[in-house]
């Protein structure tokens, strides 16, 4: 199996290089870093903008191909992923946001998963039963709400909620705002903060894994192994448990690992919503701002998440699949 | 139930032309999958609303009595009254005549991206598999490259660089396509590796036919369930990539509008003027069930093991665990459902 990784690893590398460097071609010849100072005011003088560029490695009148391998070289000699028009630098931007994203989805990612497993199971031994009606007619309609709709829905309900009470409950704008002057102020605030857009990512996350787990629970409670343990005498919950849902639980565990490891960027909308200065907010202001370093790194940084989350989902499903060998 | 009765006909090119026999009544394939799709209410009343979308985007404009563009100078920021049904935007422009185009703006782009991505998934995915050798590696390498890219940065980068103003939404549309088509054309090539070596296409092949009729005659009509299913479905998908694009400012631009471009203004303002970004929120969310909702119908009408359709001729049996509704937004269900459906076709062909 170590064998398997590594190659598979191996490959995974070539692929990243190529996609990083399709995105820097891109990026490069079709953003424009220069407009970030047009219109300013005073002027910036052309010539103090030409030695920004320069330095920064954006310049125009340098070649394509030169400036390409300038960046190459300082990433792989000094791990520098350069800066955006602005002179603030990518490899701090990151670092920085990483956090605020795993945060961010740390608890919903979870929360989403235990809860989804839990109701698709649950609802596939209740099908057709009006519990599992309204919660597969809930969890479509949640699927086909994008999560900025969702999130600015909670955002319109949690402001006439804390106008009614009269007190700020819900926060719904950054990481942290002015907190209160006794223990724990810090904590309790950022739950606060925290709370509107954990909703919205247990929803999503939940909805979908709710409806994948639900086909795959019913295909295996009429399984002939679980009719078997039945007849055999075992009571019924033990049947579904140990029996059933065991094995539908083995394709839910790629798709976890393949989710788990794509959180890191899969939250754009809700960050952008939610003002959270995580990665995948990162990735849109990069556009935004004509960051080309910073749209590479982030691009570079979702490819090696994808990859992990091939990777884990391919050693998941050996280990809880005997049937499965990597070869 | 339905699918032995299926296969134990006689495998007859027309099978319409069935007759009724003693034991059961027998019905053609196409009238069998329109009655298991009229069967189930909620695609039905998902195709239905669809349609009134599409008729509502269409004929819709001529009652609104404002034209999108329309500045009303009178009215900033209005809330719902008689002149304006569903308010105005902060400069002026009505908001139940930008719905409306926005929503079809979204609708095009939707169908357009998922035409060009299921027909780029067709190509790629039976060419992979037929070929094999070079071409195959090629190809596959080439997919994994597109999955591992994020598609939301490319598309992003390339409409903030690219053409900008009224057109934009055409390149939009192409880009969706051009970069949605990956997780459908492998489930194609790993159909057409299962068909490849059917008797029918070997028989072609020694035939002399060339490769491109072979698999547009022999290997495409046994994928089409897939491929109808894959195009319902991609519209969705289309139009929720296209939503988002324009909501964070890099999709259709002002002041051409879509749904995404309406709800992203009307976010920066809705807990206080929530109108704008109410109506157009509805009318998403409402498009994209009712496609999802058609899809999945559609899918299970395909799905000879399902009887969402209730069983033919015979005797009324309880539908009990194959009735499953698969699941829309997976494409290991959209899988299973369609290999099911290449041996519900196969005995055609031969």
């Amino acid at each position: 199996m170590t064998k398997y990784v590594i190659k598979r690893s191996l490959n995974y590398l070539v692929l990243l290089f190529v996609a990083c460097s399709f995105a820097y071609l891109l990026a490069a010849s079709f953003l424009n870093p220069y407009s970030v100072y047009f219109g300013r005011q005073p002027p910036v003088d052309p010539d103090v903008i030409e030695s920004i560029m320069r330095e920064c490695n954006l310049s125009n009148q340098v070649s394509l191909w030169e400036r390409y391998t300038t960046w190459l070289t300082k990433i792989v000699t000094d791990w520098d992923w350069g800066c955006s028009p602005l002179q603030v630098s990518v490899n701090e931007q990151i670092g920085m946001r990483v956090w605020v994203s795993l945060r961010l989805v740390l608890i919903g990612t979870l929360g989403g998963v235990i809860i989804g497993v839990l109701v698709g199971a649950w609802t596939a031994t209740r099908q057709y039963r009006i519990p599992d009606r309204v919660y597969t007619f809930l969890s479509l309609l949640i699927i086909c709400t994008p999560s900025f709709v969702l999130g600015i829905m909670l955002q319109i309900l949690a402001t006439k909620a804390n106008n009614a009470l009269g007190v700020r409950v819900f926060e719904f704008v950054g990481e942290k705002g002015p907190m209160g002057d006794y223990p724990l102020a810090e904590l309790v605030d950022r739950l606060q903060h925290l709370l509107l857009p954990t909703i919205v990512l247990i929803l999503l996350t939940a909805a979908s894994l709710s409806r994948v787990q639900r086909n795959l629970m019913l295909d295996s409670l009429g399984a002939d192994y679980v009719r078997t343990a039945r007849a055999k005498g075992l009571p019924k919950s033990k049947a579904v448990m140990k029996h059933a849902l065991r094995t539908a639980l083995i394709p839910t565990g790629t798709y976890v690992a393949f989710t788990v490891a794509t959180m890191f960027v899969g939250a754009t909308y809700t960050e952008r919503v939610f003002s959270f200065p995580g990665m995948g907010q990162y990735g849109v202001d990069t556009i935004l701002a004509m960051d080309v370093n910073g749209i590479v790194a982030t691009t570079a940084f979702a490819g090696v998440c994808v990859v992990c989350g091939a990777i884990l989902a391919d050693i998941v499903v050996a280990i809880l699949d005997p049937r499965v060998r990597l070869s | 139930m339905s699918a032995d009765l299926l296969l134990s006909s006689p495998p007859v090119a027309d099978s319409d032309d069935d007759g009724g026999t003693a034991v059961a009544t027998r019905i053609g394939r196409s009238r069998l999958i329109l009655r298991r799709f009229l069967r189930n209410k909620l695609a039905v009343f998902g195709s239905c609303g669809l349609l009134l979308l599409i008729l509502m985007a269409i004929i819709g404009p001529l009652f609104t009595g404002w034209d999108f563009m329309e500045i009303d100078k009178r009215a900033f920021l209005k809330p719902p009254n008689s002149t304006h049904w569903l308010g105005t935007t902060r400069a002026g422009r009505d908001v139940l005549a930008l719905t409306l185009h926005g929503m079809s703006r979204s609708l095009i782009i939707g169908f357009v991206a998922a035409t060009l991505s299921a027909l780029l998934s067709a190509v790629v995915g039976t060419a992979s598999a037929y070929f094999g050798g070079w071409t195959e590696r090629i190809l596959l390498w080439i997919t994994d490259l597109m999955l591992v890219i994020p598609n939301l940065l490319i598309i992003g980068v390339l409409m903030r660089g690219g053409v900008t103003g009224n057109l934009a939404w055409v390149m939009l549309a192409f880009m969706l396509g051009l970069f949605g088509w990956m997780t459908t054309g492998r489930v194609v090539r790993s159909l057409t590796l299962s068909l490849k070596n059917r008797e029918y296409v070997l028989a072609a092949k020694y035939m002399g036919l060339p490769a491109w009729r072979i698999i547009i005659r022999h290997i495409l009509p046994n994928i089409s369930s897939l491929m109808v299913v894959n195009l319902t479905l991609g519209v969705g998908y289309a139009v929720l990539g296209e939503t988002g694009l324009s909501f964070l400012g890099l999709g259709v631009q002002a002041p051409d509008t879509s749904l995404g471009t309406l709800i992203g203004e009307g976010a920066s303002m809705a807990t206080t003027y929530s109108w704008i970004f109410l109506t157009p929120s509805a009318v998403l969310v409402f498009l994209v069930f009712c496609i999802t909702a058609m899809g999945d119908g559609i899918r299970d009408a395909l799905d000879p093991s399902s009887q969402s359709g209730g069983v033919v001729g015979g005797k009324r049996k309880k539908a009990n665990k194959s009735a499953k509704t698969t699941d829309a937004l997976s494409s290991d269900g959209a899988y299973s459902g369609a290999v099911a459906a290449v041996e519900d076709n196969a005995p055609k062909e031969v």
